[in-house]
């Protein structure tokens, strides 16, 4: 159990030396979750990559110009303002691609990055004639090593991280309307070329950042999994932003803390992985749109129109016989529903005491249930009266428009169509004074059981 | 600059990887799926390296397999994400391969103990050293043809690629312009899209395993998107795409032996090149067409 006691001493920051490392890690993932966002909104998720992979020639350049003019190689912010210049350099591709070409987004982003992919694996081959030079200290880029940070990589990837955060929060309302509508931007005279060139390079700055601790491959996972994760909890951009926020540095919290723990494992691939499971999660609960969540109000819905069907039908087969009952086939016979639907649709209703048993297999409405029909019928009517007068929609139509809508309509609306359709038709008709006569025929219990 | 038998080989590998990739990326391009190589070439790792696991060997038709079905797992996670979690697209492609990328890392390093099967290997591959695994030796009137076995697969995969696309070259067509129509005339878009995505797995793991991910990855998209640009037609862009792809990779590998001695440099490596000369010829395409300004 000693290895499960240094994980929780690392989580938990007890452990000193790794507590900066830990630290830096989330705030790198609280700085991609957020700026994720908004490449996830605006359809570019996949930018990250294609800026990823343009930073490996600006990186290997900036090796070799420095191993040539007699440095060690190593010198991480000549490294660091390598990549920044390939990946910035990336980005302007992308850019002249989509405006200049008819080519689309997604073959923009893969020419950038396989060209410049293939300009840096060209640099590379370089790098590994030159002797004595390793190009070892390249490859940790590749696949990323928490492990090799020294304590200035450590300062340098928060500070990014930090800086990183200020500007998107600072830029976060031009960002909403460059994601939600650019051409309203436009024409409201925001320069919306230069905003996506500013989101761009916030993307290349934290990219670059990044590149040490999760690696080069890696890094546009940081980018589009807290993001896509964060949607299935909310639609509203505040929340988004906070939550895809808050997943990124909960992934980049344990994926670093295990990583400290598992040496051999590869750091970027843990973290990752730590995000995949957030995503995963999320998929499944979240809130807005997870997976269980929408199935949960699929059938709570599916169960409601099954119920409101049933005591229509039931009051609709009696209205000129009230206080009759019918049965189960005849029922049956009325609409499109299962044998398992329907059976289960009036045992819930017997329960909730909405109808009542006469004999086997016949029901008729309670009292508490001819109230509640009556206001089922009475909104179903009123819309079929407001599309036969509004929408122009033969009688013969009308029903199954309605029964699509009933379900969902509220108080406030029904009383707006009461106001109009009241006038339409003669009232005090037959038992129920509010309620409209329905507009084409409805088959009575009689003349199905009998035939 | 000497030119050997090699360098003739390497050229020739070249030229059948650009082809029977091209072929495909033109599909992909139209289809706006043009990541779908980049994420495959990812996504294969965990599947080669259970391969690896299964049967300790590193060429294996197991491995090959494995890669396949994780290329086409893939593909199927990226539609299931995308149609039943609402995720777009690009994203959900995103997440899959990355998630799949760091599974075959975790396995390689963590099972594997030392990385004999190197993930760098993988991503870069070596078509300088494909002439000398020779497959095969035939003797054409007294000269000795040592065909290496890149340069065997890739002809099989090509070949497999030409029947399949002039099989479907009708239904593919139309399900790359307009699936929805497609669908309405009884064609299944679905399957079709399935079919291509299996042909692509299969042709981008044949090829890394080959002579290295970077060249397939160029060599799928580049010259489609450059052909693109030059017709509005399928037929004659696939012959635009073949054209190019062939001159990326002779011109890509003469650059390779003549480029790096210009700065002190022996050589460097000629799959890298040729998706530097592809990616030359498309800004040659991009430039000769009318520039036109998107709004």
């Amino acid at each position: 159990m000693e290895s499960s006691e240094a994980i929780w001493r690392t989580v938990l920051l007890l452990d000193y030396n790794t507590r900066l490392v830990v630290l830096a890690t989330a705030l790198l993932g609280l700085a991609s979750g957020l700026i994720g966002t908004f490449l996830l909104l605006r359809k570019r998720s996949l930018m990250g990559d294609t800026l990823a992979h343009a930073t490996l020639p600006g990186l290997s350049l900036a090796f070799l110009l420095f191993v040539t003019f007699g440095g060690s190689g190593k010198s991480l912010p000549v490294l660091l303002l390598g990549a920044l210049a390939g990946g910035g350099l990336g980005a302007l591709g992308v850019l002249w691609i989509r405006k200049y070409t008819r080519l689309k987004d997604d073959a923009a982003m893969g020419i950038v990055l396989s060209v410049f992919f293939s300009a840096g694996v060209v640099l590379l081959s370089m790098i590994q004639k030159i002797p004595g030079a390793s190009a070892a200290g390249l490859e940790s880029f590749l696949y990323g090593s928490v492990a090799s940070m020294v304590l200035t990589d450590l300062y340098v990837l928060m500070g990014a991280a930090i800086f990183a955060t200020a500007l998107a929060l600072l830029c976060h309302k031009e960002f909403r309307l460059l994601c939600f509508d650019e051409h309203f931007a436009l024409s409201q005279g925001w320069p919306v070329r230069r905003l996506d060139a500013a989101l761009l390079g916030i993307v290349t700055l934290i990219t670059v950042a990044g590149l040490q601790a999760v690696g080069l491959i890696l890094m546009i996972a940081f980018l589009i999994i807290p993001a896509a994760a964060a949607r299935f909890w909310t639609d509203r951009l505040d929340l988004l932003l906070l939550i895809s926020a808050l997943l990124g540095a909960v992934s980049g919290w344990l994926g670093a803390g295990l990583s400290a723990v598992l040496p051999k494992a590869p750091a970027g691939a843990v973290i990752i992985l730590c995000a995949t499971a957030c995503f995963i999660l999320s998929l499944l609960v979240g809130r807005q749109s997870g997976l269980i969540w929408r199935v949960y109000r699929q059938t709570q819905l599916k169960r409601q129109t099954t119920h409101q069907h049933l005591l229509r039908a039931i009051f609709e087969m009696t209205e000129s016989r009230p206080e009759s009952a019918v049965t189960q086939g005849a029922l049956a016979a009325r609409r499109s529903w299962t044998r398992r639907e329907l059976c289960r649709g009036i045992r819930r209703a017997c329960k909730r005491g909405f109808i009542e048993a006469t004999a086997s297999e016949e029901w008729k409405l309670t009292p508490l249930g001819i109230v509640e029909a009556i206001r089922l019928t009475r909104n179903h009517r009123l819309w079929e009266h407001y599309l036969l007068e509004y929408a122009d929609i033969a009688p013969a139509h009308v029903d199954h428009n309605a029964d699509t809508i009933e379900h969902v309509l509220d108080p406030g609306l029904v009383r707006r169509l009461e106001a109009r359709i009241g006038k339409l038709y003669p009232k005090g008709h037959g038992m129920t004074p509010d309620l409209p006569p329905s507009p084409h025929q409805i088959a009575q219990s009689s003349e199905r059981s009998s035939s | 600059m000497t030119w050997l038998w090699l360098d003739t080989w390497i050229v020739v590998v070249g030229i059948l990887c650009a082809l029977s990739t091209g072929l495909l990326g033109n599909f992909l391009v139209l289809r706006r799926m043009s990541m779908m190589g980049d994420a495959i070439s990812h996504a294969v790792l965990p599947g080669l390296a259970i391969g690896y696991l299964l049967t300790g060997e590193r060429t294996s038709v197991w491995l090959f397999i494995g890669a396949v079905l994780t290329g086409l797992l893939t593909a199927f996670f990226t539609t299931w994400i995308n149609r039943n979690a609402k995720v777009e697209h690009g994203a959900s492609m995103g997440i899959v391969f990355t998630s799949l990328f760091a599974i075959g890392l975790i396995l390689m390093v963590g099972a594997a103990g030392n990385v004999e099967l190197d993930a760098s290997c993988v991503l870069f591959g070596a078509i300088e050293l494909t002439p000398l695994d020779v497959a095969w030796q035939v003797s054409l009137g007294g000269v000795v043809l040592e065909i290496p076995r890149a340069a065997l697969v890739l002809s099989v995969v090509l070949i497999i690629n030409l029947l399949v696309i002039l099989l479907f070259f009708k239904e593919w067509r139309l399900t790359s312009f307009d699936p929805d129509m497609a669908t309405a005339n009884g064609f299944s878009a679905g399957l079709m899209h399935y079919l291509l995505m299996a042909l692509t797995a299969v042709t981008t793991v044949a090829a890394f395993e080959a002579v290295g991910s970077i060249i397939v990855i160029a060599m799928l998209i580049v010259p489609p998107a450059a052909a693109h640009l030059l017709t509005d037609r399928l037929v004659p862009m696939l012959i635009w795409t073949a054209l190019i792809g062939i001159a990326s990779a002779l011109l890509g590998h003469l650059a390779a032996l003549t480029i790096p001695p210009l700065f002190g440099f022996e050589d460097a490596s000629s799959a890298g090149m040729m998706g530097v000369v592809a990616g030359c010829l498309f800004t040659l395409a991009a430039l000769s067409t009318p520039l036109r300004r998107r709004t």
